[in-house]
């Protein structure tokens, strides 16, 4: 049996959910839009899961948008945000942290020209500070309008950032209606405490996958506030911002992976870091490993680490030939020559960046799949620093 | 109340899911299913979901006469829509901003036009003749040498009637103009060849041919290329063409219920136009009863009648036992008539009193039976309350009379 | 659309449908358009001392068009001219619960009576 340690990529979906979702691909049919019993009743069901979904994250229902994904929710953001701002003709600025997921760089990086963006940089432990954002927020012209997005976890280091003090930082210019402020909490809703109202941003994206909900449903959670139009044209679903039948049987899904999340959060975060740990201390007696931001509040369930002199590719390889599944960094990036640019950002040099290798626990894994780990990644270590050309290399 | 659970026939709307097709759904999801990320590249978990994927779009590419190569995954028949529409506007927009689309369309093109109309382009919406259909001269007429796009559905959601979409791509071939067609109604249901038909895009849906809600596909044709530019971005999957973690279980979804289609088409649609002629024939001798749309032209799960002098909703009402729309999903909460009655150029109380049945895999005759009992008799009910059918009887002229409007 | 339960009471079995002869002691009020998806026809009986003995109607709309005008005949019966004159939609609305879409039956169930008060009034001036 094979060992997955690839969580933060996908999550298996739990059987709970699934159940719930079953009846949803079965017996009730219908299209929500549709008047007839079989579309209320499908439109009851998104209703309830809008309810679990805020409360995970502490929001409130008529705030979630369901979208088909982290990604679409990113993208809605992004677009929506810049062309309802320069519809009104004035500055926008789109204020990006560094070490952001692919798909929240990406869709910034094929803005309008219109709209200015503006790279926030991270220290080495992976964090922005306060004054960073306070500085940018000086540069701004009267006119401007700025959103600033920033992680609430990251999905390689599984650094934690507290969002918090940034939105302190800039709140007067929140109150004068000229700065929002969006966070991707994808990695971090269901593996530690968030808070959407509570911390102050504006709008939050969240994803079913990565907490043992179904793909291909998603969420970006919006404070009447922001300034946000719809990308996706065709229907008036979801308060006229995501047009198109919802997806119902995953939305359903999703809600009911929210409500799993919520009751075991405690649970699941102290059996993970439980894991983590033992792990982390098993790597260090290894040697030659380096623990990226390994001293800075991190998700309970990941650790990014480099082996000095290997490369990371490689690594994946051999170990995915002992049936343990691991990932360098993010999946959506898997496959690319080039090094993580979240280690680029926090200024880890390329070599130590190339042989990262990410490991993101999940709610089944065991103590013994750590020890699988630690004694395969023992055996590549040494028989390739056996061979003359690995061991020159170090 | 009936005890009878209400007869479902708005299978335009959605359809059930083949239960064959979740059983293939289900093999990609729970912990002990392949549930791994399709992007996943350093482990056998993203493999073999990735292959799955791969079978899937052969399978959607299969019925369609398409090259798998040519199949982007997307979220639905809405996201294609968007995508091709706005990603070929954008792609060409030195090349030219005119757009040529019809009236009757689905509000998905209708409304991506609308948008791409506020941003400075230039959309020319056709009127199609009476019958639904579209009057091959008025498009031609249409064309000008700024028109980068032309989009047309293949099969109507309201009317189901079936555009010659042959004809109209030897048209824009002739010009180099992109052609757009929204498959979502057709695939499955008609024969479609892409290899040789003349459309360059081709947007389709999962859930209106029982396979899963959240996933569609559109068709991007290679030789020649056709370029567009992504709406989505973050990760570059599906070519660069449209980003986002595939939803494995679906995409296995959707190539299974196009698979089946593939397979049953042919039969499934003498028994559907078998059971369309039975409810006609059942409703046909009342009076003042109208099909909308082209008889001949037409899919065969897909009938659309307006039963004069009877309000729509009224009537929706008294037919609690059958699960119908009057117009499309997507419009059936608000007030407004059918706008693609309305293009066909049927008067306001036609247009309001329209009543659309879609049939499909799991109708059975006896339904049909059962629907044409509850459909005479609530037009009968409706008809005795109705002032209008007292002044039809009475010979009044409705036209004639000065209504005021409020 | 979810409908209330007095809603498809008056629905199922709407009260006084039919129509009147024309006569000197009727009033009509046809209001509405098809164009707008309803058309209301009311007809009142007046006594000679003004009083409203019967009310009728037809109607062609949705369930709450066709529930405003049944539960309105219901109302007028029995009432003075001016009583009935004074019956506003809102009252309608609210016994209806009518949602916000469907406001627009009640206020033309209100159109209607006061359309046949007049055309009553008129014909006896």
């Amino acid at each position: 049996m094979a060992v997955y340690l690839d969580n933060n990529a996908t999550t298996a979906l739990d059987e709970r959910v699934l159940e719930a979702m079953l009846p949803y691909m079965g017996q009730v049919t219908g299209n929500p839009a549709s008047v007839h019993r079989f579309g209320r009743l499908q439109k009851d069901a998104i209703e309830q899961a809008r309810e679990s979904v805020a409360s995970l994250v502490g929001g409130r229902a008529e705030q979630v948008v369901f979208t088909s994904g982290g990604t679409e929710s990113n993208n809605l953001l992004l677009q929506g945000f810049a062309s309802k701002i320069t519809k009104v003709q004035s500055g926008c600025r789109i204020a990006v942290s560094a070490s952001e997921h692919m798909s929240l760089i990406e869709p910034a990086e094929h803005l309008p020209s219109a709209v200015s963006l503006e790279w926030l940089a991270v220290d080495r432990n992976g964090h922005i500070a306060p004054s960073a954002i306070t500085s940018m927020m000086a540069d701004a012209a009267e006119e401007d309008t700025t959103l600033i997005s920033v992680m609430s976890a990251n999905n390689e280091t599984g650094v934690i950032q507290n969002l918090s003090p940034l939105v302190e930082a800039v709140s007067k210019n929140i109150e004068d209606g000229r700065c929002f402020f969006h966070t991707d909490a994808s990695q971090a809703a269901g593996k530690i405490d968030v808070d959407f109202i509570g911390s102050g941003v504006h709008a939050m994206t969240l994803s079913a996958h990565k907490l043992y909900g179904p793909v291909g449903v998603g969420a970006l959670l919006i404070d009447k506030r922001l300034p946000i139009c719809k990308r996706q044209f065709g229907g008036s679903q979801e308060k006229n911002l995501r047009a198109g039948t919802e997806n119902v049987p995953a939305i359903v899904g999703f809600g009911r992976a929210a409500e799993l999340a919520k009751a075991e959060l405690q649970e699941r975060s102290r059996q993970q870091r439980i894991l983590r740990d033992a792990l982390e201390a098993g790597l260090k007696t290894i040697g030659a490993v380096d623990i990226f931001a390994e001293k800075v509040d991190r998700l309970p369930n990941t650790v990014q680490f480099g082996v000095k002199g290997f490369d990371g590719e490689t690594l994946l390889m051999q170990l995915d030939r002992k049936a343990i599944a691991v990932s360098s960094g993010s999946a959506c990036t898997s496959g690319k020559t080039e090094p993580s640019h979240v280690l680029k950002a926090m200024n880890v040099a390329d070599e130590l960046a190339h042989s990262a290798i990410r490991v993101s626990f999940g709610k089944s894994n065991t103590m013994s799949d750590v020890d699988v780990l630690l004694t395969a990644l023992q055996d590549i270590i040494e028989i390739n620093q056996h061979s003359p050309v690995m061991a020159a290399n170090v | 109340m009936s005890e009878k659970k209400p007869i479902y026939l708005d299978y335009s709307a959605t359809t059930p899911i083949d239960e064959r097709v979740i059983t293939e759904m289900l093999k990609y999801m729970g912990p002990e299913s392949n549930f791994g990320n399709p992007a996943s590249r350093s482990h056998c978990f993203g493999w073999v979901a990735e292959a799955a994927v791969e079978t899937a779009r052969k399978q959607v590419a299969d019925l369609v006469g398409a090259n798998p190569k040519e199949i982007i995954f997307t979220s639905g028949a809405t996201e294609s829509d968007n995508l091709a529409i706005k990603g070929i506007a954008h792609f060409n927009h030195k090349r030219g901003k005119h757009i040529v689309t019809c009236k009757t369309e689905h509000k998905a093109v209708l409304d991506s036009c609308r948008q791409l109309e506020r941003e400075g382009y230039e959309v020319t919406y056709l009127d199609p003749m009476s019958n639904g259909l579209i009057d091959l001269k008025v498009l031609e007429g249409a064309l000008r040498d700024d028109t980068t796009l032309v989009s047309i559905m293949h099969v109507n959601n309201e009317i189901g009637v079936i555009q010659d979409i042959e004809a109209i791509g030897k048209i824009c071939r002739e010009r180099k103009i992109t052609f757009h067609v929204d498959g979502a109604q057709s695939a499955g249901k008609v024969d479609i060849d892409l290899e040789n038909l003349p459309v360059d895009l081709m947007s389709f849906s999962a859930h209106k041919i029982y396979g899963p809600k959240g996933i569609g596909a559109l068709y991007v044709q290679r030789k020649p290329r056709v370029r567009l530019e992504a709406q989505m971005h973050g990760g570059g999957h599906e070519r660069g063409m449209r980003s986002g973690t595939l939803a494995t279980h679906q995409i296995v979804g959707m190539g299974e219920a196009f698979r089946i289609a593939k397979e049953e088409m042919a039969v499934e649609n003498e028994r559907l136009l078998k059971l369309r002629n039975k409810l006609y024939d059942g409703v046909k001798d009342m009076e003042e009863v109208y099909i909308n749309g082209d008889v001949d032209h037409r899919i065969a799960g897909n009938i659309n009648i307006s039963f004069n002098y009877v309000e729509g909703e009224s009537l929706l009402m008294a037919l609690k036992d059958l699960a119908i729309s009057s117009g499309s999903a997507c419009t059936s909460a608000s007030l407004e008539p059918s706008y693609v009655l309305r293009a066909l150029g049927r008067n306001d109380e036609l247009a309001h009193s329209s009543i659309r049945f879609t049939m499909g895999r799991y109708t059975t005759e006896e339904e049909i039976d059962r629907t044409i009992k509850y459909v005479r008799t609530a037009v009968e009910k409706l008809r005795e309350l109705s002032p209008l059918w007292d002044m039809y009887k009475a010979g009044i002229d409705l036209n004639s009379i000065e209504w005021a409007a409020h | 659309m979810a409908y209330g339960e007095k809603v498809l009471d008056h629905y199922e079995n709407p009260r006084n449908v039919g129509s009147f002869e024309n006569e000197g002691n009727i009033g009509t009020g046809m209001v509405g358009a098809p164009a707008c998806g309803d058309v209301m026809k009311l007809q009142i009986k007046v006594s000679d001392e003004g009083v409203i003995e019967d009310a009728v109607f037809k109607t062609y709309g949705c369930g709450s068009a066709i529930a405003s005008s049944s539960l309105l005949t219901e109302w007028v019966k029995g009432k003075t001219l001016d009583e009935a004159q004074a019956i506003k939609n809102t009252e309608i609305a609210e016994e209806l619960a009518l949602p916000p879409v469907k406001i627009h039956c009640s206020v033309l169930a209100e159109d209607a009576i006061n359309a046949a008060i007049a055309d009553y009034r008129q014909k006896n001036n």
